[in-house]
């Protein structure tokens, strides 16, 4: 793997430094101020963002598009998303040069959920590719300078590239021998899902105390009661803690907009501001991946008390 | 097994809509078993066309139509009635219809979906569990495929979509078949094959449809 480091977001991980990447998901529009407003609340706090790709298989605008429209505006880096669902291999690796061309530096290469979980579900799912081996096709375009056949690409792209790890998955020992192979494919970050149990984060630490490579804790501030128990109730394998899902309930009945806005932007900083200082203080962890999706005003606020 | 399911009969009415009489031809092997275009089911349905005012010129049901000898075999004493139909009627797999419009260059009218090739638990119960995709991996994977048991057929272990040990497609109630997977060659002491790193797949034979094997045009294995 080449030592070059050509992104901020691997010059803050390299140095060690405690690390925010916070989250951008484009929607299905082709204007995207809103997504460059929001970039512009997080530059400054997060080292850079990650820019959705069609996330859940709901069809939106580009990834790459909206990465570079929002380096290109704002100046914050993105970590450009790109999964297998929707591209085979030679997409991918187009879009990839493509992404290289438009200044991209870091990439996450994931799988992608499947289509029929999204608005299109009569679309062909591709999945030519799975996450490892779109890792090591990039590993290979940027060390080697080649593509999947061996062919030279003349001017290679610099990309770091990372991947998604599941701290949540139950039985966890598969994802851990995947998160290995994802090492040895040639990530050199990860970010992990969302997780709100700190002892799950833990043990996950724990688990992964020989991976060299840096780790980013995924966590997603919540914006109301009605979000908190979506993720307790439906998305698998994600528990809110029952103490924080009681106080967003009890914030949930207060009358006064504001003074609600209030209690849960406190409720948010104070939960997750120690769930940082504790991952920091008792883990390997490298940083913390913010998912704040439509609540981006807590995000300076996390990251200033959390430093 | 090739697994078959019935078409909705309106649909099938509407496609015999231009014909008045017709010749049915079911299987004896694959769709017998799946009870979709065996004895039985050829008799049923050669009554209800009747009732919907189609002349049926003849039945049979054919060992394997999907074997043009057989086909022809089968077929032989029956030369009269078929030529004399408008169309005929094939409870068979979408090989079967094929060879039979093949073999006597008449309007074939498809009963039956294709749904897969599949294990047959007990009648009624069949699961896919092959997608022909010509090159078989399954060593690696302790006997289990996850071409086609895997809704994105990953080959390096399960998605982030997998909880306890589901799949995220269809909301948790399948089996994820890299848990399977990995349980087995862990109980078979073979972990090491899960470890190793699977290459992208070399689709360019598959890509060259239709795939065809002839014995006579291979010089060497």
């Amino acid at each position: 793997m080449s030592e070059k480091v050509s992104s901020d977001l691997m010059s803050q991980l390299k140095a060690r430094n405690f690390t925010f990447t916070g989250e951008l998901e484009p929607e299905k529009t082709t204007d995207l101020t809103k997504v460059v407003e929001t970039a512009n609340k997080l530059k400054g706090y997060v080292v850079a963002c990650n820019v959705t790709d069609n996330p859940q298989s709901f069809g939106y605008v580009s990834s790459l598009a909206a990465s570079y429209i929002v380096q290109r505006d704002t100046g914050l880096e993105t970590i450009y998303q790109l999964t297998c669902r929707d591209r085979n291999r030679l997409a991918l690796f187009s879009d990839l040069l493509g992404a290289a061309a438009l200044a991209i530096r870091n990439v996450l290469a994931l799988t992608g959920d499947h289509t029929t979980l999204g608005d299109t579900p009569q679309a062909k799912p591709v999945f030519d590719l799975d996450s490892v081996q779109l890792l090591h096709m990039i590993r290979r375009m940027v060390d080697e300078g080649v593509d999947l056949n061996g062919k030279e690409i003349e001017s290679p792209p610099k990309f770091h590239v990372g991947g998604g790890v599941n701290p949540n998955a139950k039985p966890l020992e598969p994802e851990l021998i995947k998160l290995e192979k994802k090492i040895v494919a040639g990530a050199e970050f990860f970010q992990t899902q969302v997780v709100f149990e700190i002892e799950t984060a833990k043990r996950f630490f724990n688990e992964t105390k020989k991976c060299e490579a840096p780790m980013l804790i995924g966590i997603f501030p919540l914006k109301s009661y009605g979000i908190a128990e979506y993720f307790d109730k439906t998305v698998p394998g994600v528990k809110v803690p029952r103490d924080l899902l009681e106080s967003l309930s009890k914030a949930k009945n207060i009358q006064d907009k504001s003074k609600r806005r209030e209690k849960y932007n406190g409720i948010n900083l104070e939960y997750f501001v120690d769930f940082i200082k504790e991952i920091k203080k008792t883990t390997q962890a490298a940083g913390c991946h913010i998912m704040s999706v439509g609540y981006e005003e807590i995000v300076p606020n996390i990251v200033e008390a959390a430093k | 097994m090739i697994i078959t399911e019935p078409k909705l009969l309106e649909e099938v009415l509407e496609m015999l809509k231009p014909f008045e009489k017709v010749f049915i031809v079911g299987c004896g092997t694959c769709s017998t078993v799946c009870q979709t275009g065996g004895e039985e089911q050829v008799k049923e349905m050669a009554l209800r066309l009747k009732k919907e005012g189609k002349e049926i010129t003849g039945t049979v049901v054919v060992e394997s139509p999907c074997d043009a000898r057989v086909l022809r075999r089968d077929t032989r004493k029956l030369k009269k009635e078929i030529e004399s139909s408008d169309a005929i009627l094939a409870m068979t797999c979408g090989a079967g219809v094929q060879d039979i419009v093949d073999h006597t260059g008449k309007m074939t009218v498809p009963c039956l979906d294709t749904k897969f090739l599949g294990q047959i638990e007990r009648i009624g119960e069949f699961y896919e569990r092959c997608r022909a995709c010509g090159e078989c991996i399954l060593f690696e994977t302790g006997g289990i495929c996850p071409i086609v048991r895997c809704p994105k057929s990953m080959l390096n272990g399960p998605c982030g979509g997998m909880y306890d040990g589901k799949c995220e497609v269809g909301g948790h109630q399948k089996d994820c078949v890299w848990v399977v997977i990995y349980n087995r060659l862990k109980d078979l002491g073979m972990l090491d094959l899960y470890r190793t790193m699977k290459s992208p797949r070399d689709n360019s034979r598959l890509s060259v449809q239709p795939r065809e094997i002839v014995w006579a045009t291979v010089v060497s294995r």
